[in-house]
């Protein structure tokens, strides 16, 4: 199978072609809209970060704000920063630059304001576009999909249907030569030792076993009980009972592809495979880091359903609850729910998810995108100053 | 006769099983493991994906799903019992 992607400078291709504009920060980020909402065909993010942060903090952010910049679904990228702030908006483009693609920077301060910076913008934008609807499209193999995994909105029908099924479709990209990431370090709480089974290395088993036991000692010297977030009150009202349910029902969705390594949130992976990626249980957070680190689609499993979607990839919801597959039916992708009803396998839905992923390659729009879905939310790991 | 299930079993040692539609104090669950069935009377209302023991579980012994451990049972739980936050506790992620 194959599909008809767009071709980067850099050799990856994207199943979207959008022009970029980024806020390094905060205090860009309506500037930006403004500047996107201009020209047809044109995206914006609501980044909430980018100041008054340090360390390993600062440095995931840019990982984070590059990684958009430079995932394949994009064909050009207009940074616009402050000119005060930590992310700095040309370090920013440079990161980015390192594809190949076109990217300019504005800085409101150097520019002289809202209005002159958003004029402006607005002429770059338009050659982008015009850039953009020039990029070359072709027919490749499978094996050039980054696909991220995900769950929210879960309940226990989670763990019988929409993860085991999302699992087969991860296993059949694998299979093809293309790349997977399961994320949601406390979503491995319970579940870690048959995951590090599935480690290509007893290294990358041990790694993976230490990066859940890091994030508990966390909770430890703060003495932090996580029940009330893990499981949630909706997971909980859906029937699951405790983090380890939780878990073990997760991790189904990676299905049984040998783990190659553990990522950083926002890390690109060096080799295609399947990986796990360092992220909280935050869906949108863990989205947006896997976005970061090259998916250009990601698949979502809910029980209790969720609109979410992303700025610059299709997020396919699959859900596993017969109830609420018709309460949110608007924003549903691929009914799950039949395996719960026995009226279909496991199997049968995972081939229809991948069917699903190849269809969402060739451009069919998924609900969220139709629906105009942005949600975006960088995970952060300090205090702000 | 064909019988249909209201229950699922995840693993076979599984002392729970997940209701897969709402049922009541009274009712009889089926579940299958493999070609066998079984059944269990329920002595609480249990809403659609709820768990339910289908053993007698002594207080501080594990509840088993999916194979695994996932919680202790914070006091005796007799089967056709509703299983959940109110009788079982988590060993992990409480930041002891």
């Amino acid at each position: 199978m194959e599909f008809l992607g767009y071709l980067r400078p850099n050799g990856k291709v994207g199943v979207r072609n959008h022009v970029l504009v980024l806020p390094s920060v905060v205090c860009s980020s309506t500037t930006t809209a403004q500047i996107a909402a201009k020209v047809e065909g044109a995206v914006s993010l609501p980044n909430q970060t980018g100041c008054a942060q340090v360390g390993n903090d600062v440095e995931q952010t840019m990982r984070t704000l590059a990684g958009f910049g430079r995932n394949p679904n994009v064909a050009a990228v207009l940074v616009v920063g402050l000119g005060c702030e930590s992310v700095n908006a040309y370090e920013l483009a440079e990161l980015i630059k390192e594809t190949g693609k076109p990217v300019e920077v504005l800085v409101i301060q150097e520019v002289g304001g809202t209005i002159k910076t958003v004029e402006k913008g607005i002429e770059i934008v338009k050659r982008f576009k015009e850039y953009a609807d020039q990029v070359p499209r072709k027919m490749v193999g499978l094996d050039e999909l980054v696909i991220g995994v995900e769950c929210g909105g879960s309940d226990t029908t989670s763990g019988i249907a929409s993860n085991p099924a999302a699992g087969v479709a991860s296993d059949l990209i694998v299979e093809a030569g293309g790349t997977t990431f399961l994320s949601e370090t406390p979503e491995l709480i319970g579940a870690e030792h048959i995951l590090a089974k599935r480690a290509i290395s007893p290294e990358v088993g041990e790694k993976l076993i230490q990066t859940v036991a890091t994030f508990e000692e966390k909770l430890s010297k703060e003495g932090i009980d996580f029940r009330g977030a893990q499981p949630s009150p909706g997971n909980i009202a859906g029937g699951l009972t405790t983090i380890e349910e939780k878990s073990l029902g997760a991790i189904y969705k990676s299905g049984m592809a040998p783990i190659l390594d553990v990522l950083a949130y926002g890390e690109e992976p060096k080799e295609k495979g399947h990986y796990f990626m360092d992220s909280p249980g935050f869906d949108v957070e863990s989205n947006t880091g896997m976005i970061a680190s090259g998916a250009q689609i990601l698949l979502f499993t809910t029980g209790r359903g969720t609109p979410v979607g992303s700025p610059i990839a299709p997020v396919i919801k699959i859900i596993g609850n017969p109830k609420m597959a018709s309460i949110m039916a608007d924003n549903i992708d691929v009914d799950a729910s039949l395996i719960v009803q026995g009226l279909k396998t496991v199997q049968e839905v995972g081939k229809d998810i991948f069917n699903e992923i190849v269809e969402v390659a060739n451009g069919k729009l998924t609900k969220a995108e139709e629906l105009g879905h942005f949600e975006f939310a960088i995970n952060r790991v300090g205090p702000s100053f | 006769m064909k019988q249909i299930a209201n229950a699922v079993i995840m693993y076979p040692d599984d002392n729970v099983v997940t209701a897969i539609t709402d049922l009541s104090k009274g009712e009889i669950v089926k579940y299958r493991v493999s070609d066998q069935w079984f059944e269990v009377s329920l002595i609480d209302n249990i809403s659609f994906g709820h768990k339910l023991a289908v053993k007698e579980i002594k207080a501080f012994e594990p509840i088993i799903k999916y194979g695994e451990n996932i919680g202790l049972a914070t006091c005796d739980i007799s089967a056709g019992e509703h299983v959940h936050v109110h009788n079982v506790d988590s060993v992990r992620g409480k930041g002891n």
